[in-house]
């Protein structure tokens, strides 16, 4: 059976051109980039050109590009050294729709002393930026606020929130997972402090990650050891993956048209057609403040888990915002952010594209997606035909 | 990724028994949207007052709607008094096992059951046995104390996976604590008894602590901690050395000094630093 895969939010094939640029880096150049001979030499200086093609992705100088393990450990780098540069202040800021790799960090650090501000969302999923302004004060530390979220495939206004921070000696850190490969990110033009991403988000392997650091932010490592990353970050690189994420990089440049034009034709393609051909199927997210790739779509009255596996079953691979995954069954805490109703947040479901999505795939989920919303409503105790859309 | 046995496989693609009887002699429903899972189960007796037929309508997950299809299968040919003995490891194992964390999509099938079954007989509904605990999910202590009897159950986590009690709200965490640990003192009478720290034995612990553990930590870094005062749960200390000057210093006290106490005298202490 064919898969359709239509979860890039969650993780992306390993484009490739960028596993040829990788196995000679596993295979025959095994070098320490930090050895006096030249077999280890030659590694480093690809490490130089991965950086490179990074920064330009991006808009930075390669100075300010520190190779991590992944997308948390970015986060976890930001924050950590943003609070222990600052340690006279107590009250950081973000989202009530972060990734757990802040929204949990943000909670550890509630426990441990310091005051939080979770900025709220509308129903749409866009954020309240007067209450975030109205929050800053002297105490504040770091406002970190995603760029775009994974769920809704909602676009945060990063550029008019670093305007605002600006001056306020206050670290300004964006998750920018999602956004980045998806959306032109440029760190110079936005100003922002530090930023996070993934690898393997954007077609490279798991196991890399990168944090935007501005020259002259204040900065303490998370990992303490060698002198890599010019003592920001220590422990060998990850060579291979760093080349890899150097040419994902640079086919992620190259592909940002066609991810805004025929990717967001796929997307509303498929979009639409769900929106048509099932009823009672409501969007979740501002139409036109998303990500070009992403659709949340909530199926009233029936549970995501169960429309995934039978999805499944036809080789389709999305997500679902539903966790049944303990007794409390709740949905994901961006969809109650956002206010979802309970007859709409449990059967939601997101689809994330990619280039590697075609017109076939697109129309074979359309086509054969309604008969198993239907079945499943026929199971449920809650469907009755005809049941009027719920505000 | 759930790993489901293949027989919650099939009782999910191919559900059996789905629908409404006509002309039920016993209907019970269960659960609700915002819970996240709902059943609605009936039934129809034959003349010799076995179960003739028994459907579900389910809204919930795959194994959700595959307990609910196997308790159905369970039922037919079954009187009512066989039937009511039926429970939710019944379900569970007819399906070869649920996930630990999918526990509850079986009790959701039990209930209904004893829903019908009251309904059936004409009784009233259960009178609820006991103080509700979880007002999320109305279930009560007597409810979580059965569970974790019967099935050894020792965290929040666990009831929650059976009952769903604490998966909501999470202010009964602790209610529900006091349920467990007294189950479990009552079974274990050799335990000790948990008594309460006189003050000169929480203040000889912190000190031991200090000495034993903290102190050499904090001297490797050229650091060192001074014990000042206890006042209740209070614990008052001075950073000495690189400490006393160290822009870490505050989170070593929380992340480190506080931690550690915490877990070795009690976990009611609060660490604060006297300049």
């Amino acid at each position: 059976m064919d898969i359709i895969y239509m979860d890039n939010n969650a993780t992306t094939r390993v484009a490739p051109e960028v596993l040829d640029t990788m196995l000679p880096y596993l295979k025959d150049f095994y070098g320490n980039a930090s050895s006096m001979h030249s077999f280890g030499g030659s590694v480093g200086r690809e490490i130089i050109a991965a950086r490179e093609k990074v920064a330009a992705l991006i808009n930075a100088d390669p100075g300010e590009i520190i190779f991590t393990s992944c997308g948390t450990e970015s986060d976890s780098t930001a924050i950590n050294a943003a609070i222990r540069s600052n340690p006279e202040k107590r009250h950081i800021i973000t989202t009530r729709v972060e990734h757990p790799a802040i929204k949990n960090l943000y909670e550890f650090l509630a426990k441990n002393g310091y005051r939080v501000t979770w900025v709220p969302v509308d129903k749409e999923g866009v954020l309240d930026l007067d209450y975030l302004y109205s929050h800053l004060s002297e105490d504040t530390a770091i406002a970190s606020i995603m760029w775009a979220n994974n769920e809704s495939g909602v676009v945060f206004p990063i550029d008019e929130i670093a305007e605002k921070l600006r001056n306020k000696g206050i670290v300004f850190h964006s998750d920018a997972v999602q956004a980045v490969g998806k959306i032109p990110v440029d760190v110079k033009q936005t100003g922002l402090d530090m930023m996070s991403i993934s690898g393997h988000k954007i077609h490279a392997p798991k196991g890399v990650g990168v944090l935007y650091v501005k020259k002259g932010t204040k900065f303490s490592p998370f990992m303490i050891g060698g002198h890599q990353e010019r003592n920001r970050r220590g422990g060998t690189e990850n060579v291979a993956s760093i080349i890899g994420l150097g040419k994902a990089c640079e086919l992620a440049g190259n592909h940002l048209d066609e991810i805004d034009t025929r990717v967001r034709i796929l997307r509303d393609r498929l979009e639409n057609g769900l929106i048509e051909n099932i009823p009672n199927a409501l969007l979740n997210g501002k139409k036109d403040e998303r990500l070009p790739n992403t659709s949340n779509i909530s199926f009233e009255f029936i549970e995501g888990e169960a429309i995934l596996l039978m999805m499944d079953q036809l080789g389709i691979c999305a997500s679902s915002g539903s966790a049944c995954t303990s007794g409390s069954l709740e949905p994901s805490h961006v969809l109650r952010a956002m206010g979802v109703p309970f007859t709409a947040a449990h059967g939601s479901i997101r689809f994330s594209l990619s280039t590697y999505n075609t017109e076939k795939e697109v129309d074979y989920v359309v086509e054969n997606l309604p008969p198993i919303i239907d079945r499943l409503r026929k199971m449920s105790p809650f469907w009755k035909e005809g049941a009027c859309k719920l505000q | 990724m759930w790993e489901y046995t293949d027989k919650v496989k099939d009782h999910f693609i191919n559900p059996r028994n789905v629908g409404e009887v006509e002309n039920p002699d016993g209907v019970g429903e269960v659960g609700s949207m915002a819970c996240g899972d709902a059943l609605k189960l009936s039934f129809k007796l034959d003349e010799n007052n076995r179960i003739k037929e028994a459907k579900f309508q389910t809204f919930g997950c795959a194994s959700a709607i595959a307990s609910s299809s196997a308790m159905t299968e369970m039922l037919i040919g079954k009187t009512v008094e066989e039937a009511e003995k039926i429970t939710n490891d019944d379900i569970a194992d007819y399906l070869g096992g649920l996930p630990k964390e999918k526990m509850h999509c079986s009790v959701l099938g039990r209930d209904a059951l004893e829903k019908a079954i009251y309904c059936y007989r004409g009784e009233d509904e259960k009178v609820i046995d006991g103080n509700i605990v979880c007002e999320c999910f109305g279930v009560t202590d007597k409810e979580i104390e059965r569970a974790v009897t019967e099935h050894h159950l020792r965290s929040i986590e666990d009831v929650t996976n059976y009952v769903k009690a604490g998966g909501g709200c999470e202010n009964c965490h602790e209610d529900i604590q006091k349920i467990i640990d007294g189950i479990y003192d009552k079974a274990d009478d050799k335990a000790p008894e948990k008594k309460k720290m006189t003050n000169i034995q929480k203040i000889s612990l912190i000190e031991e602590t200090l000495e034993r553990e903290i102190k050499p930590a904090l001297q490797k870094d050229g650091g060192n901690i001074e014990l000042i005062d206890v006042d209740g749960d209070r614990v008052y200390v001075k950073l000495i050395g690189t400490c006393a000057t160290c822009k870490a210093s505050q989170l070593t006290l929380k992340n480190y000094v506080e931690i550690r106490l915490q877990e070795m005298v009690t976990p009611d202490l609060i660490v604060e630093e006297v300049k």
